[in-house]
């Protein structure tokens, strides 16, 4: 499936392990492409874009491609975002449409602030 | 067994047998196979452990392997209790019959953020199903999801679309569900609502100390059931039940007489003893002989190369060894020659269906052909006498159907000879009075034989000594005291 990095990275296939450190290592899992994970996805380019700036990496896992991940990565539901890098781990599971949620899981906006619009 | 005949004539739903003792007896065969069981109960009640076994017999006993989804626990710590229940699941996991799966989930970790559904749980199944060939599924408790997971909804649809995709795949499959007290629902989050094929329940309750577990089919889905509750035990060897209830009258009455080991009580009794298979009681007031009487019972059987269970309530087996010796009997040698076996506890040890579940494994295990249980009496101090009776309603009903004789002792007050036999006397074929009487300055102790079922038997009251000779009767005439009913 695709694989989107940013414009920083260079072209490599999964698994390698000597990565160039980005500050933000997230990881979708997805259950093959459906309407969800296609609107996951999006959302999750658009965020990064807004509010990551270059410094960020995203790879998609396909679950029905590398079922074991879901046992390995402790993932249920789809789509799950995992936040590898920064650490601590956090996941965010939906289609990722609620923005201020993500930022929140993605500790960009501190947790129960006003239930407003989203500032982004 | 009748079970067994029920079970072949129903064609339709095949059955998946559990491999817990009792268990699969209770449940005309098995669990639904294909199909998926839920199995309720509150926290200790036992659910894991019984689907731990279900899988690991499958797994060991039936070439059947097995998947554990667990939400709760993770493997090793799965592993580490049921070793303490005797099973090995490390050695099935290296051979790769039996998957542990931890399904870890942290509400607090999880940020939600739009429409999800399970899918990964789904691939993560399959591929641990596919990993190991498994025909066997448990999923342990499934409702930790409900605390991990805010979508309620979702989840709900998804655990029913899982359900059925289980049984879509063929997965014989147990999910465990909590208990939910005070409420109409079964369990906490309605799981009884999707799985609708086998609903067992498990129940773990404590009277006046004293704690039973219990297990109860409440429903079974195109089959028939036991439907009573059925005590259960979890000890070193994992679970067993005890689906006693589910016997009736039919056993078969011998006509083959075996001793009592008093040569004169014998004589009374037609002059060639108890029938085989019957039920014995004897009773009396304190210190009239009622323990001798049993250990002459079950010296005679050791003596004929039978073998005996003894269970003691009162003392413990070197005290009852050593009373025994005083009247002349060596019951050290039978143990020795493995013929005898003293199953000594305190009645409170335990809750009246803990000792039915116990006394049931025992006579599983050790297969005597003569039992003793001395006194039944103390057995009344952990539970009413409507539940000692039904217990030993359901304790003879299985020692006759084993053709197993039984001599049971009771303990009387003095003067309230019958009453106090907890209303038994008629679970009993024959029942032989022992008493105390004052003349002078001397106690004389009498034999008395109040019924015994299908054969002629003395109705003289009967003067009897202990010494270190041993019981023995005086000829009938002789020293004959009134003795009646009810009456001092």
């Amino acid at each position: 499936m695709t694989r989107v990095r940013s414009k920083k990275s260079k072209t490599r296939k999964r698994g390698t392990r000597r990565r160039k450190p980005v500050a933000w290592d997230l990881r979708l899992y997805v259950a093959g492409t459906t309407a969800k994970s296609v609107t996951a996805f999006s959302n999750l380019k658009q965020i990064c874009e807004t509010h990551l700036g270059g410094k960020y990496r995203i790879e998609i896992v396909d679950l029905l491609r590398n079922p074991q991940l879901a046992q390995g990565d402790q993932i249920i539901a789809v789509p799950t975002l995992v936040r590898r890098l920064p650490q601590p781990v956090k996941k965010i599971i939906g289609d990722l449409s609620n923005t201020d949620r993500v930022l929140v899981g993605l500790d960009l906006k501190p947790a129960r602030m006003t239930p407003a619009a989203s500032q982004a | 067994m009748a079970t067994k005949r029920l079970v072949k004539e129903m064609v339709g739903i095949g059955k998946e047998p559990t491999g817990i003792a009792g268990l699969d007896e209770v449940l005309f065969g098995g669990v639904p196979k294909g199909r998926n069981t839920l199995v309720v109960g509150g926290p200790g009640a036992g659910k894991t452990m019984l689907g731990l076994e279900f899988l690991l017999h499958g797994a060991r006993d039936y070439g059947e392997p097995g998947v554990c989804m667990s939400f709760e626990e993770p493997a090793e710590q799965l592993i580490a209790n049921s070793t303490s229940v005797g099973h090995n699941l490390r050695s099935l996991i290296s051979s790769r019959k039996l998957l542990i799966d931890h399904v870890y989930i942290e509400r607090k970790e999880i940020e939600e953020t739009g429409e999800y559904d399970l899918e990964g749980l789904f691939i993560r199944l399959n591929q641990a199903i596919q990993r190991v060939n498994a025909k066997r599924v448990l999923l342990d408790t499934v409702e930790v999801l409900f605390a991990g997971l805010q979508n309620t909804a979702t989840l709900r649809a998804e655990l029913r679309r899982l359900f059925r995709w289980l049984t879509e795949k063929g997965m014989t499959t147990i999910i465990t569900a909590e208990t939910q007290p005070g409420t109409n629902s079964l369990t906490r989050y309605g799981l009884e609502e999707y799985v609708a094929d086998c609903v067992i329940i498990l129940d773990h309750r404590v009277n006046e100390q004293v704690s039973t577990r219990r297990l109860r089919v409440m429903k079974y889905r195109g089959s028939p059931h036991g439907t009573n509750e059925y005590p259960f035990l979890m000890e070193s060897s994992g679970i067993s039940v005890v689906p006693i209830t589910s016997l009736g009258l039919t056993h078969k009455a011998g006509t083959e007489r075996i001793s009592s080991g008093v040569s004169g009580l014998d004589e009374m009794l037609g002059g060639r003893g108890f029938y085989r298979g019957s039920s014995v009681l004897i009773s009396g007031t304190a210190g009239t002989g009622k323990s001798s009487f049993a250990s002459f019972f079950a010296n005679a059987a050791c003596a004929r190369g039978e073998r005996c269970l003894y269970f003691a309530y009162e003392e413990s087996p070197s005290q009852i060894l050593r009373n025994m010796r005083s009247v002349g009997l060596d019951l050290e040698q039978w143990i020795k020659k493995g013929l005898l076996r003293i199953y000594a506890a305190r009645p409170t040890s335990t809750g009246l269906e803990g000792h039915l579940a116990i006394i049931h494994k025992a006579l599983t295990e050790f297969d005597p052909s003569v039992v003793v249980m001395d006194p039944i009496t103390n057995l009344v101090s952990v539970g009413n006498l409507p539940a000692v009776k039904a217990m030993l309603t359901r304790l003879i009903d299985f020692l006759k159907l084993r053709d197993v004789t039984a001599v049971f002792t009771n303990l009387t007050l003095e003067g309230m000879v019958e009453k106090t036999a907890i209303g038994i006397s008629s679970l009993m074929d024959s029942w032989v009075l022992l008493r105390d009487i004052e003349t002078d300055a001397d106690r004389r102790r009498m034999l008395y034989l109040l019924k015994s079922r299908g054969m002629a038997h003395s109705t003289k009251t009967v003067e009897f000594q202990l010494s270190d000779r041993g019981i023995t009767l005086r000829g009938e005439k002789a020293g004959v005291v009134s003795l009646e009913k009810g009456r001092k």
